[in-house]
């Protein structure tokens, strides 16, 4: 399969292995079409989680991460991606309904935004809070105070 | 002051057009404080009369980041922290964190230690679904199950109670094994639990399978078709009661399950009743499990060789385990120090309450009821 992937697209996916695991990194301009061909052609049809790394060292701070699982074959591929801070992905809500509240969750918590995606907007943390969590530079003890203090009445919520 | 929790967008709140008392449609809400949400789950319902039009869920309300405090504390202190996600079934979680854990080190516990560790999480799995059943059948209308499976649980306690010293958060593994030895009369206590426990399944049974209300109130209510669990990455007995073999145990084998001999009970029609029989039919597979394993625990050491200060080598690991309600994964990634650099939990409740909307679609608004506890979610684990 990645033979056959590597032949139609390139450089642009490189095939790893960690652990026993599988996984490649796919180059971002090709995430639409990649995602589309593993569901469609690879039987990827199962698309168990997505997420993302911080990385605030490296020039592409994120790495969002597709797990993907195929019942047919009874595989699970990893698919992941580096992109700027600040910059978009295309949603994969079309290719697996699924996904829906995973890239919200990614978008809670990174600032990811999906384009396409139906509702995107905070899943976890309410609507108004400002920061994302999962970034490195978001204190593990920091908080929205402004928020906490008109929406709950209390002056910190530590 | 406007609830910040929510913005009602899609759900169209605004048609002004309408004359007054049109009342055709109907926005209600439930939750976050209702007893049959099954923690703080708030509910939007769109209504036509009884009907559900649609609803949305509004989560977050246990949001504790536990993915965040993973990233904070080391890999042995951040286990017993996995355990309060899913908190009826604390020892699955473990055993998934735990394993991951073993993945990035490439440790695997030993024999003994498996042993236990699936004695101990098929338990856990009887519970889990001794407290779904009598939950559910509470917000339906049947107050006598619940008395039932919380008195039988309690003997699963007791052992958890016996092994660890804790019954609900028990943090009962440890990364690489065990910490304790199994103590005097473990294997006799688990047996006669099991004989103890066979006649139980049967008496619930008794009390709803053939039970004209209960049918009434579960046959053809929620319906979930297998493509749609497919899709929205629906798994576990809800995946399995539309008609799709699979689980984890079978399909990627961890711990030692591909050493016992069991069945993975499946439905046909998706709904909440088929559910019901396949969970009912899960704890008889999982009294099948410990019984095969409670008589052939081996003999050896309980922990393998795992350094005092972990540092995984640099790479990361995305694993997962049939928990009881559904495919549970943890993805570790890891930059050689002491503490994980990122901990992502795949919550099988998080994802399963998502078809909720699908589920309830075009039923009446007591059944929204039946769906939710039907699908089995702990809301520590869909907040995290």
């Amino acid at each position: 399969m990645i033979a056959k992937l590597r032949g139609s697209y390139g450089s642009g996916i490189e095939p790893l292995t960690y652990a026993g695991q599988n996984y490649m990194v796919v180059d971002r301009s090709l995430i639409p079409e990649i995602l589309q061909v593993l569901r469609n052609e690879e039987q990827f049809d199962y698309c168990v989680d997505i997420t993302a790394v911080h990385y605030p060292t490296r020039e592409k701070q994120f790495e969002v991460v597709w797990v993907l699982y195929s019942f047919a074959r009874n595989e699970r591929i990893r698919v992941k991606t580096q992109i700027l801070d600040g910059a978009s992905l295309p949603s994969s809500v079309p290719i697996w309904t699924g996904a829906n509240w995973l890239e919200r969750e990614v978008f809670d918590m990174f600032g990811i935004k999906f384009d396409g995606h139906p509702d995107m907007k905070r899943i976890l943390l309410p609507d108004g809070w400002k920061g994302h969590p999962l970034r490195k530079d978001y204190g593990i003890l920091q908080q929205d105070n402004e928020w906490v203090q008109i929406n709950l009445g209390i002056e910190s919520g530590q | 002051m406007t609830d910040p929790h929510t913005s009602l967008s899609h759900l169209d709140l605004e048609t002004p057009e309408k004359p007054f008392l049109d009342a055709n449609e109907l926005v209600i809400n439930m939750g976050p404080q209702h007893p049959a949400t099954h923690g703080v789950l708030r509910v939007i319902l769109r209504l036509d009369g009884e009907k559900v039009l649609g609803l949305e869920c509004v989560i977050g309300y246990l949001h504790r980041g536990v993915e965040k405090i993973g990233e904070h504390r080391t890999y042995t202190m951040f286990n017993p922290y996995v355990d309060r996600m899913d908190y009826v079934a604390a020892v699955s979680n473990g055993l998934g964190y735990c394993e991951t854990v073993e993945r990035l080190l490439t440790v695997e516990a030993p024999p003994r230690a498996q042993y236990v560790r699936v004695i101990l999480t098929e338990l856990n799995r009887i519970a889990s679904h001794q407290l779904w059943l009598g939950t559910h059948a509470l917000d339906i209308g049947a107050i006598t199950p619940l008395f039932y499976t919380f008195r039988d649980r309690e003997e699963i306690l007791k052992i958890y109670e016996k092994y660890c010293g804790a019954r609900l958060t028990t943090h009962a593994f440890r990364i690489g094994g065990l910490q304790y030895e199994t103590y005097t009369g473990f294997e006799k206590e688990v047996k006669n639990f099991l004989d103890f426990f066979r006649p139980k399944i049967d008496e619930y049974e008794e009390l709803l399978t053939t039970n004209r209300i209960w049918v009434e109130r579960t046959r053809n209510v929620g319906t979930i078709s297998a493509q749609d669990c497919i899709a929205l990455g629906v798994t576990g007995p809800v995946l399995r009661a539309s008609g799709v073999k699979w689980d984890l145990r079978k399909a990627q084998p961890y711990a030692t399950y591909k050493n016992f001999d069991f069945d993975i009970p499946t439905g046909q029609n998706g709904d909440t009743y088929d559910r019901y029989l396949v969970r009912m039919a899960e704890m008889r597979q999982s009294v099948r499990i410990i019984e095969q394993a409670v008589g052939a625990i081996p003999e050896g050491p309980i922990m393998a060789k795992v350094p005092k200060v972990m540092k995984p080598p640099a790479g990361e690991v995305y694993h997962s385990i049939e928990a009881p309600k559904g495919e549970l994964g943890y993805f570790i990634v890891s930059d050689g120090s002491t503490q994980p650099y990122r901990v992502r939990v795949r919550p099988p409740s998080f994802v399963n309450l998502q078809a909720l909307d699908v589920m309830c679609r075009g039923q009446l608004v007591a059944d929204v009821i039946a769906v939710i506890g039907t699908l089995d979610i702990v809301l520590g684990e869909v907040d995290r």
